[in-house]
């Protein structure tokens, strides 16, 4: 009933979801283990998509293009930092404020420059990130098992899909086996302790949201001109807040964090194929269950019914360095 | 130097140093404009003309400000208890299902006088059930209730999608609403209002919701500084220690009042569904659950405070629509940007201003008892 071929399929296609959602995981897990609570990845990766989308448009040139998502998302989370690290404002209220801020400037901008309801034009195939062929993907399509596994799922995606995955163990070991790494978590869970060696806690916090910004603008970038061809309104679409809540359920933690990614990036490409069949026992599970099912297993997990998420400890809380 | 804990006047506090958050606002929104070529003086003529020109703008932009006084008021009882609902989205449409089951089931059956308590008790009722959730969770089992609301918001939009589109759906209907209420469930639009009276005013989506709002601003002025009950709220919400020391227990504030906060939040569905749509239809809440955030953020958390700043964001979004109207290279989310900027500069960046505004103060008005270094 199910080949392999299907199977391939769908894990082909969670790959493809799962990237931005791995991207913004990680982009969370450097600010919210500095002490930031980040609920703007969402605003950030939008805001990505379109400079992302219209730096393609005008100039054709799809690194250029993942440079400017980069420095503006980068830009964000500057401002983030500003109003949270030197402001000591709230940081939840901040990151709300990105958010709408991105989810109206996107398309009073794009209607604008371009005059397509918000959307950016149509990419051609040069202005965008195109699938690649691993080497020997061809020549190996005959063996059983391996052969299509290596062609259809590890071969064909693009260059930032790679990016995304790559990104995973390299954080690991920044933050677990470099001396930034360290301090990093250090400042998250008492920033005394580290202004009492002597190191800024407020630099470390703005590098931090610096590198989240980084990555938000990475994922944008694969939104708008990887997966498809073009920035359209809104097309983060809540994938910012799924990459929050793999992010909580996840743990804190780059590999699990990736995991979760993947489980409702699995979750999203298996509800398209389910739409309108029928599961013997169950019978036909509606698309929007299966949608809602991230929200609803972040709400259980973070009420500890399944395991125990714990926070870093000062995340949310200003650093008052005079008291 | 320390300003952080220089006293201001109140007249400063309150008054002043808000008022130059919305300005900086303003004028980055009008940086953005300037930056798509637009006027930001001839927009602003626009809007306000569009918000308050005629008889039919001002009707709009007061519907408008109605939904705002719902969610702001959300918020505001939250923040007192120190606690960020931003659920109002999702505790909104909740309380439009609850609007719809009530009158789906009843409405051909019972008077208007009956119908329409109903009505808003359920929509009340349905908002504060939305909240519950969260809240308890909160409370009892220490989840984060920023990140359960948000995961709220979701789930509420799955859930209606699908009564909507499976369950609730007109039979015979192609779009997703349900079928249109009797019109004994409807709440009296203004321009109705205005004729028992013998008077006549221009048709819009006005109507008597915006009494009800005027009302919840009163009571919940009264409930938070004029109760035990807004007292214990206010203190939990200043210190945990200090309320359990008092002998208030932090976790039944944390539930009552984010109980409250839906129950105001999912008011909006009186406005939105008894008094304009008579049916339940897909996304109605259309983000006003969070403008209630900027809205509270710009008042201050006070109902007076949140009457003048939905009234501000009632202008911005009836003349928003004007403007886009006139000006075809400007937007309607303008009008989000804008909101933005002021979650931003009045919430965010709320203190940022203060330190200048303290040493400008001094210079005038010298501490007594300035220390000896």
């Amino acid at each position: 009933m199910i080949d392999l071929q299907t199977v391939l399929a769908t894990l082909d296609a969670t790959l493809r979801v799962s990237t931005p959602l791995v991207l913004c995981a990680m982009a969370g897990l450097f600010s919210e283990r500095s002490g930031i609570v980040d609920i703007s990845l969402e605003g950030k990766m939008l805001s990505g998509a379109f400079a992302a989308g219209a730096v393609a448009a005008v100039t054709g040139s799809p690194v250029l293009a993942l440079l400017v998502a980069t420095l503006v998302c980068i830009g964000l989370g500057l401002v983030h930092g500003f109003a949270c690290i030197t402001h000591r404002g709230d940081q939840v209220v901040s990151g709300l404020a990105i958010n709408v801020l991105a989810s109206g400037l996107t398309v009073v901008l794009g209607i604008a420059w371009f005059s397509q309801g918000g959307q950016t034009p149509s990419l051609s195939s040069d202005a965008r990130f195109m699938p690649l062929v691993l080497p020997f993907a061809e020549a190996l399509q005959t063996v059983p098992i391996i052969g299509p596994v290596y062609h259809d799922l590890i071969s064909g995606h693009n260059l930032l899909v790679y990016v995304a995955f790559v990104f995973v163990p390299l954080t690991w070991w920044i933050v677990y086996k470099t001396r930034f790494g360290l301090r990093l978590r250090a400042v998250g869970e008492n920033p005394l302790a580290v202004d009492t060696a002597g190191i800024s806690v407020s630099l470390m916090r703005y590098q931090s949201v610096m590198i989240c910004g980084a990555l938000c603008g990475v994922a944008g970038t694969y939104l708008a001109i990887a997966q498809n061809a073009a920035f359209v309104r809104e097309m983060t679409a809540g994938q910012g807040y799924i990459a929050l809540a793999a992010l909580i359920f996840g743990k804190w933690r780059p590999v699990p964090a990736m995991l979760a990614c993947l489980m409702f990036g699995f979750l999203d490409a298996v509800s398209i194929r389910l739409q309108g069949i029928s599961i013997p026992g169950i019978g036909e599970v509606p698309v929007q269950a299966i949608q809602a099912l991230p929200y609803v297993l972040t709400v259980v997990l973070l009420a500890g019914f399944i395991g125990k998420a714990i926070a870093p400890k000062s995340v949310g809380v200003p650093f008052t360095k005079n008291r | 130097m320390n300003t952080q804990n220089v006293p201001l006047p109140a007249w400063i506090e309150v008054g002043l140093i808000p008022i130059l958050n919305i300005v900086m606002a303003l004028f980055f929104a009008g940086l953005i404009m300037f930056a798509i070529g637009v006027n930001p003086v001839e927009a602003v003529e626009i809007m306000l003309f569009g918000a308050f020109g005629y008889d039919e703008a001002i009707g709009y932009t007061l519907y408008y400000t109605t939904n705002f006084i719902f969610t702001g008021l959300a918020v505001a009882v939250a923040f007192h208890a120190s606690l960020f609902n931003i659920g109002g989205e999702g505790q909104a449409y909740i309380g439009g299902l609850g609007v719809g089951l009530v009158f789906l089931l009843l409405d051909a059956y019972l008077p208007p006088l009956l119908l329409i308590p109903i009505g808003i008790a359920a929509a009340g009722l349905f908002g504060a059930a939305w909240a519950f959730i969260p809240a308890w969770l909160q409370a009892y089992r220490g989840s984060h209730i920023v990140i359960t609301t948000i995961m709220f918001n979701f789930i509420a939009a799955s859930l209606m999608v699908y009564l909507l589109v499976n369950v609730l759906i007109a039979p015979g209907s192609m779009s997703p609403e349900t079928r249109e209420f009797d019109a004994a469930a409807w709440l009296p639009q203004m321009h109705e209002v205005f004729t028992w009276f013998g008077l006549s005013i221009a048709r819009t989506p006005l109507n008597l919701s915006l009494v009800w709002a005027l009302i919840c601003c009163l009571f919940v002025w009264i409930y938070i500084w004029r109760t035990r009950w807004g007292y214990a709220l206010r203190t939990a919400g200043y210190s945990e220690s200090a309320a359990i020391y008092a002998g208030i227990k932090p976790r039944k504030v944390i539930v009552s009042a984010m109980c409250l906060s839906g129950a105001l939040a999912g008011f909006v569905a009186v406005n939105e569904i008894m008094g304009v749509h008579h049916r339940v239809l897909l996304n109605f809440t259309a983000g006003y659950g969070f403008t209630g955030i900027a809205v509270s953020l710009m008042g201050r958390n006070h109902p007076i405070g949140i009457i003048f700043a939905s009234l501000l964001f009632g202008v911005l979004y009836q003349g928003g629509a004007e403007l886009a109207f006139e000006i075809p290279k400007i937007s309607r989310e303008m009008v989000v940007a804008i909101q933005g900027l002021i979650i931003l500069f009045s919430g965010a960046l709320a203190l940022m201003l203060r330190p200048w505004v303290v040493r400008l103060y001094l210079l005038v008005r010298p501490l007594d008892s300035e220390p000896s270094t």
